[in-house]
Order: C-alpha cells, then structure tokens, then sequence
C-alpha cells in the first residue's frame, strides 16, 4: 500500500484544528497497512506552520511556502497538491469548506477516485474501504476506489482530532506550482469573517442551536446560555433563512456536521436534514413547544416548554450548579 | 449570456428517512418514493433564470439556459418541468444510474460544454442523494475554468461574475472571468441573491424558486428536448468509485421528556453526568 498525503488547512498562517483529523486518518491507514504518511503544508507563511506539525510522526513534512499564496483558490492551490500527490497513494483532507473545494478539483487532475466526506475507513487486505454517509445520513454506503491515487476528504466530527505522537519529523521544502493560465481568470476580493471570541461550531464540546421560533431574539435568548456552557451556537436551515442567524450557523446535511458531547435544540423542530448534521451528539436536549415534534424521537432528554422562559431559566439554574462545584 | 444546467433527479429527499435498505445491503430501494429534481439544482436553474433576463421582466429570455439530465427516459418530467420553468433547450443523456458516478458525469459535462461553449456552468452545490458535493469542482478542472463553489450571491459584471461563497467562518468573496462553473448554495434564492447586468440593483425577488404557469407548462412541450448516448460523449465509462455494500443507520431511541428545567439540570448533572 502507497504512502498517504495529508493536505494541511492553514489560516492566517496557523494550522486549522480541521487539519488533526486528517492525520488521525493517516495513522489509521498508515498503522493498518504497515505504511507511512508525509505532511503537505501549502500556503503563505507554511514554512513557520509547519513547525506546529511536526511532532505528529509524519516520515516527512512537505513545505510549499509562498506569499503568492495568502489568498486561497482552488486554481492557485491545486497544481502544487498535484504535484506532490503523484508520490502517494491516498491523499486526504479534512470536509471543510477548503478540503470540499479543493481536493475533488484535484481528484480529477489525478484522474483518481474521490471517496467525500467519509465517516470511517477499515483496511481490508491491500483495500481500503470507506464508510460515507449519504441521503441526509439515512444510509451509510461502504466503497472502494480502483484508481491508482485514492483522494478522500474526512468528517470532521467523527475523525477525533490527532494528538502529538513525539518526535521530529524532518522538513522538506516542496517546489510550488506555478498554476496554469486559468487561475488568472480568478480573482480574490474580500473575506467577510463573522466574529466570534466562541468555539468553531465543529470544534465545540457544547452547541446551543436555535430555530426559527426564536425570531428576532435568536442572540438575546441563546447567547447567555452559549457564554455558561463555553459552547458554540447554531442554528437549524430556518432560522438562517429568516435571517435570525448567520448562515454560517447552519447546522444540517448541508451546513456544519456536528458531534458534540451536548446538543441543546431550542425551537427546532427537527427536519431529517438538521438531523443530518447533529445527531451523532452525545446526548441531545431538546426545548420545544410542541410535544409532537420530530426532534423529541432522538432527543435524550426533551423539554415541552416556552423557551422563551425555559431558556432564561435553563441558564440560569446550570449557573447555579457551576456555582456549587 | 448562455449558461447550461446540469440537473439531478434523486428520491425524495424531505423523505429520506423513508429509504430502504434491503437484507444483504447491496443495494437502497427507494421504490416508493417520489423522484423529485435535486434541490441545490432547482436553485441553479433559478439563479441561471435571473441572470439571463431583467428581473421586472422575466418573460424575456437575455441569452439561453440549457438544462441536461442523465438518466432513463423516465426523468424526462423533470426536464420538461425546466423547461416550463423559464429554460430554452433540455438535453437527456440516456443512461441508468448506476452506470454513473460523479467522475464519469464531470468526463460527460465536459465534453458536452465543448459542444455547447456556455459562458457559466452552474449547478448545485451537491445531490441529497450521494451528498458527494464533487461534480462541479471536477468539471471546472477537466475544463481549465474557474470556480466559484458554494454560492449564495451572484452578481454579474462584464465579462465575469462576482461570486460570494458561503465558507467556513463567512462569506469570501472571488471575481471569476468567464468562462467559469458555479455551484450554488441555499441562500442563492433569496430576494436579493443575484443580479443580471439589466435587473436594477433595486429589485427584488420573490423568495425561492419560481413556478411555472399553466400556459408555460403547456408550451414546455414543444421546447426541444434530445438526447444523447452517454458513450458518445465519453468512450471512458469505467467507475471509479465502486459501492460494495449500503446499511441503515443505527437507530438513535428517544429519551425521556423531563419535567421541568431543575428536572434537566438534575439529570444532565447526574445521570448524563455532564454539566
């Protein structure tokens, strides 16, 4: 079996924690087939990045550091990784928005199979199969792919994030690519950052997620509870749309997958895509009005109340308990 | 400006909870629910609507939408029902789905915006079905075009679009010349998603995708619709990806209603023993 091809997810010049669970996925591939996975660390500022990831047993740390590269296109990225993966047999990132635009982009340069957002993957002889969860998570496919490269993106949520293993893995500086013409009919124009001093809603050990019934007192009604818990907030497809929530709150099969230790679902009425994108939480508290509703049949612990009452007094009875301890 | 459509027929996807998994898992029945057009792509083919018309006078056509479907000759409803919805032309590429994974369709795309040279390809973000979200991002790179995946606004300008992208952490925002292949998000829909060069900044759009009239309806039967051997446009048909085998998800059981808050905070303090 190749070697495997860790991408790094860099921003402003630190490694995203994205990138962790990715390596989880190369050890286990790695350990399974007696194999060894090398570090791709693309990027400006890369070279000081890399120092972060090399305590992670990596045979090698791929460094492909240029200042042409602060903003990132798929375009300007792609030729570099497919370069590199021409050494590997697996190449592999994290589901994020990044590894979701990129790495099927390079999939098709390597003319390569692209197993997305996978959930597991099992080492069967000289095969590796991956588990991905399709239609909104109602089903798990199980597949291979028969190409010479093997280019796969995981699930954040359940690839637990690596720990250093010791060591140094020895760095190497890996020539970028100059991409093609194409990627001059690409231009960058801004990144509007939504700001938070919260948790990334896929880093998070607690998620507070509101609906659409909170309207326009989403913030006023959630965030206190998000500050006592450290939690991160999201929210259902709804409540995005309506405009009571970043979109970049959106939890569901098309939004962030989540799998938190706790879940709170406040007003939401659970539709099978949010569904999609949290219920592999740990426990799962669910506040709603509505007694009928869907996301009490997976809640463990349900509240049929006005959360517009329950919430301020949820929040206030867990400050109480912290109090206490 | 001309802008193809590719548009996917899947399962019902607000009933997929519903899908099937037969003893032995080689395969998902989803006999028994209804086929409906992939969401993400219903709302490609209403941003690729907006861009190619004055959105106060939608009746007239600026350019030409294309929408293409691979599939049997069953999926033809939904492509008629594009056509009703505002598209020119629909084109069928006969073929079953599981001769199909998402790499052979990016081969099959490509060769056919060779024949057709749209200025954008836009298509959804990805099917509810296999939840892959690959094929745009393989097009644009087997085409040497720019992408601009994840949409949720679209402005058009000369020669290029300005595209916002609904990213980790925001919204990032890339001016791509055209040619160049979009795939659209969610928020694409809404009142003020997107803009043609001669729809007033002013303007607003009904939330959501448009329906289409009883006359339209009744005219979409005489737009053009053809179809095409799916080997004509690739002589590579081998997958690349091959399922062995599908399961259920393990079942997630209810819990218990709690009765009120101190009841939820005893509970997640001493039974779940988390807080």
């Amino acid at each position: 079996m190749p070697d495997i091809l860790v991408v790094a997810e860099l921003a402003e010049g630190k490694v995203k924690k994205a990138t962790y669970s990715a390596i989880t996925f190369a050890r286990q591939v790695a350990q399974g087939t007696d194999g060894r996975f090398s570090i791709l660390v693309l990027g400006a500022g890369a070279a000081a990045a890399a120092t972060e990831l090399a305590g992670f047993g990596a045979s090698t740390m791929l460094v492909a550091d240029d200042a042409g590269l602060a903003h990132y296109t798929a375009e300007r990225f792609a030729p570099t990784i497919i370069a590199a993966a021409k050494s590997f047999g697996v190449v592999v990132a994290t589901a994020t928005s990044f590894g979701k635009d990129l790495l099927p982009r390079v999939a098709a340069a390597l003319d390569a199979g692209y197993a997305g957002d996978i959930s597991a993957v099992q080492v069967d002889g000289d095969k590796l199969i991956y588990k991905r969860p399709m239609f909104a998570g109602n089903a798990f496919g199980y597949c291979t792919v028969s190409t010479a490269i093997q280019v796969v993106t995981v699930r954040q949520s359940e690839f637990a994030p690596a720990e250093p293993s010791g060591g140094t893995s020895p760095i190497q500086t890996f020539a970028v690519v100059a991409p093609g013409a194409g990627a001059d009919r690409v231009e960058f124009v801004s990144f509007d950052q939504v700001k938070t001093a919260r948790p990334a809603l896929t880093d998070a050990k607690v998620v507070v997620s509101g609906g659409r019934a909170l309207k326009e007192r989403f913030n006023e009604i959630l965030e206190p509870l998000a500050d006592t818990l450290g939690a991160a907030i999201g929210a259902s497809r709804a409540a995005c749309d309506a405009g009571y929530a970043p979109s970049d709150y959106q939890v569901g099969q098309t939004g962030k997958i989540v799998a938190p230790q706790l879940y709170f679902a406040i007003g939401i009425s659970g539709a099978i895509q949010h569904l999609a994108g949290m219920k592999g939480s740990k426990v799962i508290v669910a506040i709603n009005k509505d007694g009928e509703a869907p996301i009490f049949q997976v809640a463990d612990y349900g509240l049929v109340a006005d959360l517009f009452q329950a919430v301020p007094e949820l929040n206030a009875a867990i400050k109480a308990t912290q109090n206490q301890t | 400006m001309k802008i193809l459509v590719p548009l996917k027929r899947v399962a019902d996807p607000d009933n997929a909870n519903k899908v099937k998994i037969p003893a032995g898992g080689t395969t998902i029945d989803t006999t028994g629910l209804e086929w409906k057009p992939n969401p993400f792509d219903e709302y490609a083919l209403e941003a690729a609507l907006r861009l190619t018309e004055n959105g106060a006078n939608p009746k007239t056509r600026q350019g030409e939408v294309v929408v293409v479907s691979f599939g049997p000759k069953e999926i033809e409803p939904t492509l008629r029902s594009a056509l009703a919805t505002g598209a020119d032309r629909a084109i069928r590429v006969d073929a079953r789905d599981e001769q199909l994974d998402g790499a052979l369709v990016a081969r099959a795309l490509k060769s056919l915006v060779e024949k057709e040279k749209p200025d954008v390809v836009l298509m959804g973000k990805q099917a509810v079905d296999g939840d892959s979200n690959q094929v745009g991002q393989m097009l644009a790179q087997l085409l040497g075009w720019p992408q601009a995946t994840f949409a949720a606004t679209i402005q058009e300008e000369a020669g290029a679009l300005l595209v916002g992208r609904e990213v980790d952490g925001g919204v990032l925002t890339l001016r791509v010349k055209l040619p160049a292949l979009v795939t659209v998000d969610l928020r694409i829909v809404a009142p003020t998603s997107v803009y043609s060069r001669s729809t007033a900044k002013t303007f607003k759009y009904n939330d959501g995708v448009r329906f289409a009239p009883l006359p339209a309806i009744m005219a979409a039967k005489k737009k053009p619709l053809t179809e095409v051997k799916l080997a004509d446009l690739t002589p590579d048909t081998a997958l690349r990806i091959q399922y062995l085998k599908f399961e259920p998800p393990p079942g997630r059981k209810a819990g218990v209603k709690v009765k009120d808050v101190a009841d939820l905070v005893n509970r997640l303090k001493n039974e779940a023993k988390i807080l």
